[in-house]
């Protein structure tokens, strides 16, 4: 056996392992893209055909079953109402409960207790928090169905990936920053508000639109606790709402091309706002970072 | 306003584990005094102490007293917050507020504890700036991230913030271990300068620097690993470096062993 001393060139077979793992990962990222793109065409070709003035600032009241015409106003509505009140709801309980289980925890009992019953909450199917707020709030408390209802049961869904994304990002804050705090003489609360939360600032907005995202699109929820109606509602806190997702399955299953391409136009409307939304959280992270200044 | 600290029989544990065992000394004031010794016998450990840092490790806990004047830092109805703005600290690697612009930082302590107005601010980061020998290289920038600055101005920058809230103590874990030795030079110069005012300890693992900034010097070691640390001999920086009574602190200096 002779031992190999001596810088050499790159060997044959190391050339061939390192084209072929190549080659894997890009037709990796192609297969991975492949619905993604396939999704965004189909939806992007369908919804132009319908996604007009008309269809943005109208809503479905006294459009017949067969009519053209028609809008989704009072679904965007609904949606954006709907979802800011879930964020409302959902990130406040949601950003605290990671900064005790990350700040004041400690791996404690009652931390590890936090921390099992929201990887519980990750797993609870959107349905299961739908019935859940309409056996509670609508059955039991006898509250009428209503925009509100959907975003309590929203909420609950958007809860676990809020605690989740920030714990993260929390846990991401170097101790060496708590410390110098501490140092200067501030209590523990202010060095938390003032320099761990504004340091993790951005991966929090991160976490909190994906779970926004997460939501938006969540049908079963709604069906259950916010009804559908074809007219504008703009008080999320009574009567029936219309939501997006909810509009989307209520175009698609009647059965005439008009109300499927509403459908398809009620997809692309909702990519959209998540998309928007998007947009805004990266300004505001943007805004916020100390990279602008520099 | 520099005061004298005084310990005794002070023993600091990380949950079971007995970092240091039985130090007492006394730190004088409008001086600096330098901690030395081989890694890991508990310098830093001791130093973090002196301002109830060492407690914020979760199972950190301390036994034993400290003094400050005629105050027991220890005692039931004490603070750690105001010990800690009474005593600062300046850490061995810098750790600017990376969300916070040059002057934000300076001004984090006096801006995080209270309410003060931009002028009485500005006349604060502009002194503190000063009194770190950075206010000529940040001046025309001070709004723009302290993170941007280079490995020296940073931590002259965490010098800058600690002194701001004007502690009676300055505590300093290794300040140049990271720095170039013009950078090194610049803050030996400014401990120079601040021991007028502040009480300084100091740790380092560079003997020099033991020997051309400070007034007394500690000698710390550890009889074996996993054995507590304790102070070997304390005494006038010259006496420790050309005389020291033990005869480890001689060995340690000379480079025999650590
Ligand atoms: N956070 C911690 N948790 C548990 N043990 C620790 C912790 N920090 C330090 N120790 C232990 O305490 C002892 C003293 O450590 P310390 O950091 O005080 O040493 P040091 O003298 O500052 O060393 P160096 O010169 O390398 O900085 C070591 O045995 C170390 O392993
Ligand atoms: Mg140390």
């Amino acid at each position: 056996m002779t031992v190999v001393t001596g810088i050499q060139p790159i060997s044959a077979g190391r050339r061939v392992k390192d084209r072929a793992v190549q080659a894997l990962v890009y037709l990796a990222f192609a297969i991975a893209v492949v619905p993604l793109v396939s999704v965004l065409w189909l939806v992007i070709r369908n919804g132009l055909k319908r996604f007009d003035i008309e269809f943005l600032t109208h809503s479905m009241r006294n459009i017949g079953a067969r009519d053209a015409g028609g809008g989704a106003y009072h679904a965007i509505i609904g949606t954006l109402e709907q979802v800011l009140l879930a964020s409302l709801i959902a990130v406040p309980i949601g950003l605290l409960t990671a900064i005790y289980l990350v700040e004041y925890g400690n791996g404690g009992r009652l931390s590890r207790i936090v921390s099992f019953f929201v990887d519980v909450m990750t797993g609870v199917p959107s349905v299961v928090s739908g019935l859940f707020i309409l056996a509670f709030w609508i059955l039991a408390l006898g509250m009428p169905f209503s925009g509100f209802a959907g975003a309590l049961a929203l909420s609950i869904l958007m809860m676990p990936t809020v605690v989740r994304s920030a714990e993260e990002m929390l846990r991401l804050v170097p101790n060496e920053l708590r410390e110098a705090s501490y140092a200067l003489g501030v209590p523990k609360w202010r060095s938390i508000v003032k320099v761990v939360l504004p340091t993790a600032f951005t991966g929090i907005v991160t976490g909190v639109m994906l779970a926004v995202a997460r939501v938006a699109g969540e049908t079963a929820p709604l069906l259950l606790v916010v009804f559908s109606t074809d007219s504008i509602n703009n008080d999320p806190f009574n009567g029936p709402q219309m939501g997006l997702p909810l509009y989307v399955f209520d175009q698609a299953s009647r059965p005439n091309d008009t109300a499927i391409d509403r459908a398809w136009a009620g997809a692309l409307t909702l990519i959209l706002i998540i998309m928007l939304l998007n947009l805004v959280a990266r300004l505001i992270s943007w805004w916020r970072s100390p990279a602008k200044r520099g | 306003m520099a005061k004298q600290i005084e310990v005794s029989d002070l023993d600091a544990y990380y949950g079971s584990h007995k970092a240091i065992e039985g130090i007492s000394m006394t730190i004088e004031p409008r001086s600096v005094t330098a901690f030395i010794g081989p890694s890991g016998c508990g310098k830093s450990t001791f130093l973090r102490t002196l301002n109830r840092m060492h407690e914020v490790i979760p199972g950190a806990r301390v036994e034993g007293k400290v003094r400050l004047e005629d105050q027991d830092l220890y005692g039931p109805s004490v603070d750690p917050v105001s010990v800690r703005r009474t005593i600062g600290m300046v850490f061995q690697r810098p750790n600017p507020f990376p969300t916070m612009s040059i002057f934000d930082n300076v001004a984090a302590g006096l801006k995080l504890n209270g309410r003060f107005s931009k002028s009485q601010l500005e006349g604060v980061v502009e002194e503190s700036l000063k009194g770190a020998n950075l206010w000529n290289e940040v001046k025309t920038r001070l709004n723009k991230p302290g993170a941007g600055l280079s490995g020296g101005q940073q931590q002259r920058l965490c010098i800058a913030r600690a002194i701001a809230v004007r502690p009676q103590v300055l505590l300093m874990d290794e300040p140049c271990s990271a720095l170039d030795p013009i950078s090194t030079l610049a803050i030996e110069d400014l401990i120079s300068e601040l021991k007028q005012e502040f009480t300084i300890v100091i740790v380092t693992h560079n003997m020099q620097q033991a020997a051309r900034v400070s007034e007394k010097t500690a000698f710390f070691n550890l009889a074996a690993q996993g054995q507590p640390g304790k102070l070997i001999e304390m005494d006038e920086t010259s006496k420790i470096f050309t005389n020291p009574t033990q005869k480890a602190t001689e060995d340690y200096i000379t480079g025999r062993f650590g």
